[in-house]
């Protein structure tokens, strides 16, 4: 019966070798007593001769699992990877069985493993001690429950990498010196100096607590009392369980103090801030939109998006209402049919610069959908609540034509919103007689699917922008 | 005033910061020290380093650079108005703390907030020197979360995402009008500008150059916010919407959820009365069904009393329980959607079910190999050894769930 030493160092390569050798040789796993930190390399003589690797194909996901379980304390832990490695050999589909009780069983050990190298990483405590080198130098005692401080040392590697350290356990002890790592046998628990830092993290530790959310179980769920010999804030716990019910009800039960005198100060001088006069009525206008409350869509959007452009601009454009770019970036046309609408406005030879660009409606209404925003339709009463604005806007900027894109800039310039793809492309009149473009909304452009439409679509937009780029130079005085 | 010693200072800017929920230190860029020429390491999921008695983990070295503050929030214990004793640290000992903490393997980085003084443009720009500090001059590969102060130029801001890995700002109550009544300085639309530019920012980060280079990475885990549960009369659909809509705006990481809590030395504007610690819990739950689980805003909220979660059975139990129609579900059947609808199915169950479901027909046992809940999920399911009989449609299936009622005292 072949029995197999397996060493304290690199047990998980040794073991993944000596299986795969095990395997090309046929050896069943009753077959087999394997042991661990059995010290004499001869030993391995007792193996079977290995055949080479790559006699055994193995699942990934087997490779990972033996690589963690390897370090487990359990003394079965080898036979019954191997067992399972075994059972492997023309069963396809077992690494995928997460019912298979021999894999369940493992699977759990792999947990125990990572568990306890996830607490080694969170709990282990360094205090400084005397350097050797240069470079500042620290020493750590931890008692994990399996062999995990080699695997888990290039933790420590990649996180302290600019200083030297210790760390002792039971059964090994790790050295790490200007970058490099040593291992050496364990020990008991040394005698490491006093650290005057732990004073304040005691202090930190104590004073993040709030004592009016005691829950004890979620602490010791998360960070089992086994820890708490080795951690320095760990001493302050029973006190400050025992004194939070008090520091709570004192706290629920002292009378409200009058104010610090500065308080008064300092709230009178916060009050007389904040008041710079607007440069000029856009800027008026703008301040006065974003307390805007006429419609409920000011409860969602993130802020209002008043228009944009020089205050005597012969033309105003007036889209629908701002996207989702729009509403993040506070200005107007920002977004995919923002960007459209320059391409072809630059193309139609219409100065994007000397127009004034603004939103039938201010707030962008949308709803929710996982990570993204659903652009939705504003309807007639929220149109009717924006014109306002809008019309405050035609007001300041007095424009001499009004190029309305949409459905819904129509409805708020001319009061009728519908057949706009046979209007497009026509001169109508607002109230007060501005003429009025009307022609279709870039985003439609965008969402068309059928390429026939698309290009009808285009052409018919750009055919309108030119018209508008007419209509300004024979206007132009 | 006498002059305080760090470890005074320490201990009032530590516990006046202890109201901020957020702990997370992952999902940021890799990180390492191995070649010596700095400290510290992130790598994916953070680490708790220390868990307090109140259950919360302690992952950051999370204080306030000072909390002196200008402003007047009735649920905060640093407003103007409160008697709290005041420290402020200097930019050089946040530094130093928070390197001597992490090189004893106590923290995994910094979080630092700050109370309002004179500007908030001087308070951001501060923070920000200090997390330069730290990158620049130190080496420190740790996690930074800085907390954004709404009102500080944009330029303060941009400089912040570079060194941060998170930044945060925090809407504070559920709606406009709280934010207005309790703390009346500020301004939600200033709060939501600002996570707008930050998301702005990061999507330009994001983007290829002509060149095919990417610009320097802004904030690479994302920005979060924290609302005060409990201190206003808001109904947790309320606040689930809010957070609905944040999440899809402004591209959050998370929205925490804080139980408002008694505090020293508290205004006579808030009830001190304490919500249930259980609120949170179940907000928290809801939040997951709706960014893991497929579940829909409403249907989380039919499923209420009032607007509010049941605090007694889980949010997807009480779901299950409203829709037994649906049940029980056919575990060797059922679509990935459905499955995750099982109360007492995580993710992870549905996940190895599924797997393990295309080799073979499932059994009762497996399930409970797998990790499924089965006292939870037994009621629902249907599958080889099981079914739920006449156990779905029974009419004190809530009760084997719920704590037994408790019988008012007499006295």
């Amino acid at each position: 019966m072949p029995t197999i030493a397996l060493p304290i160092l690199g047990t998980a390569a040794a073991w993944r070798d000596a299986a795969r050798g095990l395997l090309a040789a046929g050896v069943p796993p009753q077959d087999i007593v394997w042991q661990h930190g059995a010290v004499a390399a001869d030993l391995f003589a007792d193996a079977p001769a290995t055949s080479g690797p790559g006699t055994a194909t193995v699942p990934r996901s087997f490779v990972h699992l033996a690589a963690t379980v390897c370090w487990h304390s359990d003394p079965e832990r080898f036979g019954r990877l191997y067992a399972l490695l075994w059972r492997l050999q023309g069963s396809d589909g077992l690494t995928q069985d997460h019912g298979d009780p021999d894999l369940a069983k493992l699977r759990a050990m792999e947990k125990a493993v990572r568990r306890d190298k996830h607490k080694m990483t969170a709990f282990l405590r360094f205090r400084e001690i005397a350097p050797v080198s240069g470079r500042r130098r620290f020493a750590a005692w931890f008692e994990p429950d399996h062999h995990i401080l080699e695997p888990v040392a290039p933790f420590f590697m990649r996180r302290f990498g600019d200083m030297d350290w210790v760390i002792a356990t039971p059964a090994l002890g790790a050295t790490f010196t200007s970058g490099s790592i040593s291992f050496g046998p364990g020990r008991t628990k040394p005698p490491l100096p006093e650290d005057a830092t732990e004073e304040l993290w005691e202090t930190y530790f104590r004073n993040i607590f709030n004592p009016a959310r005691l829950k004890v179980k979620a602490m010791t769920a998360e960070m089992p009392r086994k820890y708490w010999k080795n951690m320095p804030e760990a001493a302050a716990i029973p006190d400050m369980i025992a004194s939070a019910g008090a520091r709570a009800t004192e706290m629920q039960s002292a009378a409200p103090t009058r104010a610090p005198a500065r308080a008064a100060i300092i709230g009178r001088r916060l009050g007389m801030t904040d008041d710079t006069p607007p440069v000029d009525g856009l800027d008026a206008l703008r301040r006065d939109a974003e307390g805007c409350t006429r419609c409920p869509l000011h409860r969602d959007a993130t802020q209002v998006v008043v228009g944009e452009g020089p205050s005597d601009a012969p033309l105003m454009v007036v889209g629908e209402q701002p996207g989702d770019q729009e509403d993040l970036a506070g200005r107007p046309f920002v977004g995919p049919a923002g960007q459209l609408f320059d391409r072809f406005a630059d193309e139609a030879g219409l100065d994007r610069s000397r127009a004034f660009v603004t939103n039938a409606v201010k707030h962008f209404k949308f709803v929710p959908r996982g990570k993204r925003r659903i652009h939705q339709k504003p309807d007639a009463g929220e149109v009717q609540a924006c014109r306002w604005w809008l019309d405050a806007e035609r007001q300041l900027v007095r424009p001499g034509l009004i190029l309305a894109m949409g459905a819904t800039a129509a409805a708020s310039v001319t009061g009728k919103g519908q057949g706009i793809m046979k209007r497009r492309g026509t001169f109508e009149a607002a109230e007060d007689g501005t003429p009025v473009l009307l022609t279709l909304h870039p985003s439609y452009l965008l969402r068309v699917p059928d390429a026939g439409a698309r290009a009808a679509a285009e052409r018919d937009f750009r055919a309108d922008l030119a018209a508008a780029a007419r209509w300004l130079a024979d206007h132009a005085a | 005033m006498s002059r305080l010693s760090l470890q005074d200072k320490l201990a009032i800017l530590s516990d006046a910061a202890k109201y901020d929920a957020s702990c997370a230190s992952s999902g940021t860029a890799k990180r390492s020290s191995r070649k010596g020429d700095g400290l510290g390491s992130t790598e994916g999921s953070g680490i708790c380093h220390a868990y307090a008695p109140d259950g919360r983990c302690i992952s950051l070295l999370k204080i306030l650079l000072t909390n002196f503050c200008i402003y007047d929030c009735a649920y905060c214990v640093n407003r103007v108005s409160s008697n709290v004793k005041r420290a402020r640290f200097t930019i050089d000992e946040v530094v130093t703390l928070t390197l001597e903490f992490y090189r004893r393997n106590y923290i995994e980085g910094l979080f630092l907030s700050s109370g309002i003084v004179r500007s908030p443009d001087d308070t951001m720009a501060e923070m920000v020197e200090i997390a330069r500090k730290l990158r620049v001059d130190e080496g420190f590969r740790g996690y930074i979360h800085l907390k954004t102060i709404p009102d500080a130029d944009p330029a303060l801001i941009e400089q912040a995402g570079l060194y941060a890995d998170r930044l945060s700002i925090n809407v504070e109550l559920p709606t406009d009008m709280s934010v207005k009544a309790f703390a009346p300085e500020k301004n939600p639309v200033t709060i939501r500008k600002a996570m707008a530019d930050v998301r702005l920012r990061k999507e330009a980060a994001a983007e290829r150059s002509h060149t095919g280079r990417r610009g320097a990475r802004f904030a690479p885990a994302g920005q979060s916010t924290q609302m005060i549960v409990g201190a206003d009369g808001a109904t947790d659909a309320t606040i689930l919407g809010q957070s609905t809509r944040l999440y899809s705006s402004y591209g959050l990481k998370r929205v925490y959820y804080s139980a408002f809590s008694p505090i020293p030395d508290a205004t006579a504007k808030l009830p001190l009365i304490r919500p249930p610690l259980e609120r949170e819990h179940r907000l928290y739950q809801a939040d997951w069904l709706l960014r893991f689980y497929g579940f829909a805003l409403d249907e989380i909220t039919a499923a209420t009393v009032d607007g509010n979660l049941d605090l007694h059975v889980d949010p997807k139990l009480a779901w299950a329980l409203a829709n037994r129609g649906a049940f029980p579900v056919d575990v060797n059947r059922a679509p990935r959607d459905m499955l995750l609808r099982v109360p007492g199915f995580g993710t992870k169950s549905v996940a190895r079910i599924l797997t393990t479901r295309r080799h073979r027909t499932l059994r009762y046992e497996d399930l409970v190999r797998m990790g499924a809940a089965m006292a939870k999920a037994r009621a629902f399911v249907t599958l080889g050894g099981w079914s739920p009989g006449a156990l779905t449609d029974s009419a004190d299936l809530r009760a084997r769930f719920a704590p037994p009622p408790e019988q008012l005292s007499l006295f």
